[in-house]
């Protein structure tokens, strides 16, 4: 039989905001356990929570680019539960009215673009976290992270593919991050990923029964999972067996997921409204003002890109990948803005070759975006090769005369020699030193001419320019 | 000096008649004769007391003063004060020094009112006897053998023993004004949002709020000029502009319309009850009042509905305490689940855990729809009752509780009869109403008794108006047990 995957995620986005959800007290990382937790993060006696505003215009922005509704008013829960990182035996949470509901997110899976519908996006605070190292036999609580903001970012069941699944969580992961809610750094949690996995017969239209895998956070571990599970759950079925509803936990160490809790052993959360907090209300003011501070989004971009630079659609996907990205092509672009395509391509090519390569983001990449388009000028006036112009971004990249192309280009002597009586004269010579590989040539071995161009090129080191050196080479050789 | 206002107190503070070093020595002398009896403090610090009380002098001295500045208050269990054990009357919190201060504390602080003691109350305030305090029952300074009321019991006690010349409380459904009225004293629960709850150890958050208790209407005024302010820790303050509590005390009451509901004049409130408050109505008539009857349609049903609602927010504000982060923690255990519940069953007591169970149940999967849901529309049909009773009368007035204090351990192993203590108080708190009770004579047993008066939403200061007119007519507030 053919089986189909079906996905839905739910992500959890740490808000970038410098305080709590409901205190004061900072999010930043790695501090020294409970430094960071004051006396409403540690859930003292008589402590009440007061709703950060900032995250709340975060979550509008959220709601406001994937053309959700915003809710007003939302309303905060409380979910019930007993755990020592979670210090006020409750989390305060969104259940019923999410602050923000529906919306979705396209995704591009290579040419093709799917929609990937949004459930909804609630607010909550997370919880500490349990140590078990290094305490004997006893668990350490740190709550440093108890109260840091969090935005759930459910989707429905629209992903049919690991890949899939993969390509939306990176988009939804770009996009928190280029309207600037979240820092995306899964290492240390700002975005974690749960996947919700079922399979069934190929055109059915009924959704199998479904089972919750937790703990992904990488794109790789949610890839590795998603396979790990399905392929899980069609050999139940394919032994003739029944797939239980169950929360999972992915193991990347051994790459399979196992048993966390089953359904019977679900908590029964008791949510109900919180009391110490009100109904959230977000007016429509408050709304139109998130609306100016909002970017111009990545599909926005993509569109413009292909029709004010003419760029190919699959150039436009590369370079909105983030918002760092796009910002340095398009300042880049502003210094040539007839050479598009060029900065495209050595956008796509060089820079992020060497990005990768360093391990860096483009925000530190130690070329500014002017100094990279001098350079690229320097090849579209004919300055320099393509070629050299690698040697002279290696030289820029490490900070060579403060990354000035045109003193680089100058000092090294790297001028490209395009003075056709300069070429002609030097072809001259090496047509006499190379009679064989001119009747060569002539005789048919378009090969000879190659290694003409080579020989030309050597002695320039590289500085002729080539489209002169084929020209003349050719009309000599005729 | 025991039985004088605080007005009295502060202008013999003012006049450097008496310094508050010695008004407070001689209130804890007093305290340290009589608490034995009563059991009324949880803590007595004195070092720290008269400390507070030498700062207060030098307040005093460099012309810093203000109404409160240097007389002794006695604080309930439940507002955290910091340096203090604040234990909210429960073994789970019998170590707990707090770290911090309420808002309230912090208020009165402020004006240099010195903190004389934190007063026994029920177990986390619920109770409405003082018996199921970890720390023991208190007495009723009136006759020993019977509650002072509760939860707010042990600051009833304090003030009717004159222990103290005021104190603070908290009423979820009638914790101050039961009390007030078995204890025959003041007491005034103000209008939800205007006292904070920062700091003060919440039961039910949604009714939850602190007051003052006092000998009169005029002393209460004092003290709600302290209390009440916003308070951005806590998001169900109200931000309104600043009231002067004692402006409308002497307003004449001529053509005040007071609404009598005919549902709390109808049964379950004893004869000696009724004829006293019929005399009390008698002299409201004579300063000009009318009385009109009104209907509370919904109000029989403001203790089902309130059994519902508070134990399920005090199911969930009670699982910080887990034994995990601070207070009581089981000895021993072998694992986590294990500590957990030794630490509960032995850190809570009997009502608590009753209250708990009720709580859990009512928000469980099922059953939320027909419990919690259902109740909280009819809070919606309560409130709306007194909304609509408003139309036709200024102010409310009915009995505080349906008799007298009762024995100790008379209602102990009956909940539900002790439930209907709250039968007349906890309408106005599922409304968010102010309610108020005042001493307005003696019943069975030369029993205090007390008058219910409900306002309007903000109408503390027309409330207190209406009180003090009747004590300037009457001295029931200023009558003492003997002791």
């Amino acid at each position: 039989m053919q089986w189909e995957i079906v996905i839905g995620l739910e992500v959890h986005a740490q808000l970038s905001t410098q305080s709590k959800i409901f205190s004061g007290a900072s999010i930043a990382y790695g501090a020294i356990p409970n430094t960071q937790a004051c006396e409403v993060d540690l859930a003292l006696p008589g402590v009440l929570p007061v709703l950060n505003k900032g995250v709340v215009e975060r979550a509008i922005k959220l709601g406001l680019a994937v053309g959700a509704k915003i809710n007003s008013p939302s309303i905060f829960a409380r979910k019930n539960y007993f755990y020592p990182d979670l210090p006020k035996g409750y989390q305060i949470s969104q259940y019923e009215l999410p602050v923000v509901e529906g919306g979705c997110i396209k995704v591009q899976m290579g040419e093709v673009e799917k929609t990937v519908r949004l459930t909804r996006a609630h607010l909550e605070e997370d919880a500490g976290k349990s140590l078990h190292k290094d305490f004997h036999g006893m668990t350490g609580i740190d709550l440093n992270r108890a109260g840091t903001p969090l935005l759930e970012i459910v989707s429905e069941p629209d992903m049919r593919s690991s890949a899939e699944a993969v390509i939306y969580a990176k988009t939804l992961h770009s996009l928190v991050r280029w309207i600037g809610i979240c820092d995306g750094n899964m290492q240390e949690g700002s975005f974690r990923c749960d996947a919700n996995v079922s399979v069934r017969p190929k055109g059915s239209d009924k959704l199998g029964t479904r089972c919750e895998v937790k703990n992904l956070n990488s794109f790789r571990f949610l890839e590795k999972a998603i396979e790990f599970e399905a392929k899980r759950q069609i050999e139940i079925l394919e032994d003739g067996g029944v797939v239980r509803q169950e929360t999972r936990l992915y193991d990347a160490d051994r790459n399979e997921t196992r048993t966390m809790r089953s359904k019977e052993e679900a908590h029964d959360y008791r949510y109900f409204p919180d009391p110490d907090l009100m109904p959230l209300e977000i007016s429509e003011a408050w709304i139109n003002k998130v609306k100016q501070m909002l970017p111009e989004l990545p599909e926005a971009r993509r569109n413009r890109y292909v029709t004010a630079f003419d760029l190919p659609v699959y150039d436009a996907i590369v370079l909105t990948a983030t918002r760092e990205m796009a910002d340095f092509f398009e300042s880049a672009v502003k210094q040539l803005p007839s050479q598009a395509k060029l900065c495209a391509n050595w956008i796509m090519g060089e820079v992020s070759g060497r990005l990768n390569k360093e391990g860096i983001e483009i925000s530190d990449c130690p070329i500014s975006p002017g100094q990279f388009a001098t350079l690229l000028e320097r090849i579209s006036d004919g300055t320099i090769s393509g070629k050299t112009a690698k040697d002279v971004f290696d030289s820029m990249w490490h900070g060579e005369h403060d990354g000035n192309a045109d003193v680089i280009i100058e000092n090294k002597g790297l001028k490209q020699i395009s003075d056709s009586g300069e070429i002609e004269k030097l072809i001259d010579e090496i047509l006499i030193a190379n009679p064989q590989q001119v009747e060569d040539y002539r005789g048919g071995k378009e090969k000879a001419f190659n290694s003409l161009v080579g020989q030309v090129m050597k002695a320039t080191r590289g500085k002729a320019n080539p489209a002169q050196v084929n020209t003349i080479l050719k009309q000599k050789l005729s | 000096m025991f039985n004088v206002s605080l007005k009295q107190l502060s202008q013999q503070l003012a006049e450097k008649k008496i310094s508050s070093v010695e008004l407070t020595g001689e209130f804890l002398k007093r305290t340290r004769a009589l608490n034995p009896n009563y059991n009324a403090f949880i803590t007595i610090n004195e070092a720290m007391s008269l400390a507070q009380a030498e700062a207060a002098d030098q307040m005093i001295a460099s012309g810093h003063a203000s109404l409160l500045t240097g007389i002794p208050v006695a604080q309930k269990d439940i507002f955290c004060t910091k340096g203090w054990l604040t234990t909210c009357g429960s073994k789970m919190l019998s170590n707990f020094t707090s770290p911090y201060n309420a808002g309230v504390i912090e208020r009165f602080n402020r004006v240099g009112a010195v903190n004389i003691g934190k007063t026994n109350m029920d177990e986390f305030a619920m109770g409405s006897s003082n018996e199921t305090s970890f720390y023991g029952p208190v007495r009723n300074p009136w006759d020993v053998s019977a509650v002072p009321g509760g939860s707010s019991g042990g600051s009833a006690c304090v003030v009717a023993a004159r222990m103290a010349p005021a104190a603070t409380g908290t009423d979820t459904g009638g914790s101050i004004r039961q009390p007030a009225a078995l204890c025959g004293i003041s007491g005034i629960k103000p209008t939800y949002g205007l006292v904070s709850r920062y700091g003060m150890i919440a039961f039910a958050s949604s009714l939850d709020q602190g007051g003052p208790m006092a000998k009169s209407a005029e002393d209460l005024a004092l003290m709600l000029n302290v209390m009440v302010g916003f308070d951005d820790r806590d998001s169900t303050s109200l931000q309104r502009e600043a009231e002067d509590y004692l402006r409308d005390l002497d307003r004449p009451l001529a053509g005040l319309r007071i609404g009598l509901p005919k549902e709390y004049f109808a049964k379950g409130m004893s004869d000696d009850v009724a004829n006293t408050v019929e005399a009390t109505l008698e002299i409201y008539r004579k300063l000009g009042a009318k009385m009109v009857e009104v209907s509370l349609p919904n109000a029989q049903l403001s203790i089902p509905v309130y059994y519902v609602l508070a134990p399920a927010e005090a199911s969930s504000n009670l699982s910080r305490f887990d034994g995990v982060r601070y207070g009581y923690r089981a000895k021993s255990y072998s694992d986590l689940s294990e500590m957990y519940r030794k630490s509960r069953a032995k850190g809570f007591g009997a009502e608590v855990k009753r209250r708990i169970l009720i709580g859990t149940y009512v928000l469980s999967h099922g059953y939320y729809e027909a419990y919690y849901i259902q109740a909280q529309k009819i809070r919606r049909l309560i409130a709306q009752d007194f909304t609509d009773a408003f139309k036709q009368c200024d102010i409310i007035m009915g009995p505080t509780t349906p008799t007298v204090a009762f024995n100790l351990g008379e209602k102990n192993s009956d909940p539900i009869q002790m439930y209907l203590s709250d039968i007349y108080t906890s309408a106005a708190s599922l409304a968010g109403l102010p309610g108020m009770s005042i001493p307005i004579g003696f019943g069975d047993k030369n029993r205090p008794v007390g008058l219910h008066i409900i306002g309007n939403y903000f109408a503390e200061a027309q409330m207190l108006n209406v009180a003090h007119q009747y004590q300037l007519e009457t001295d029931w507030h200023l009558r003492m047990p003997e002791i």
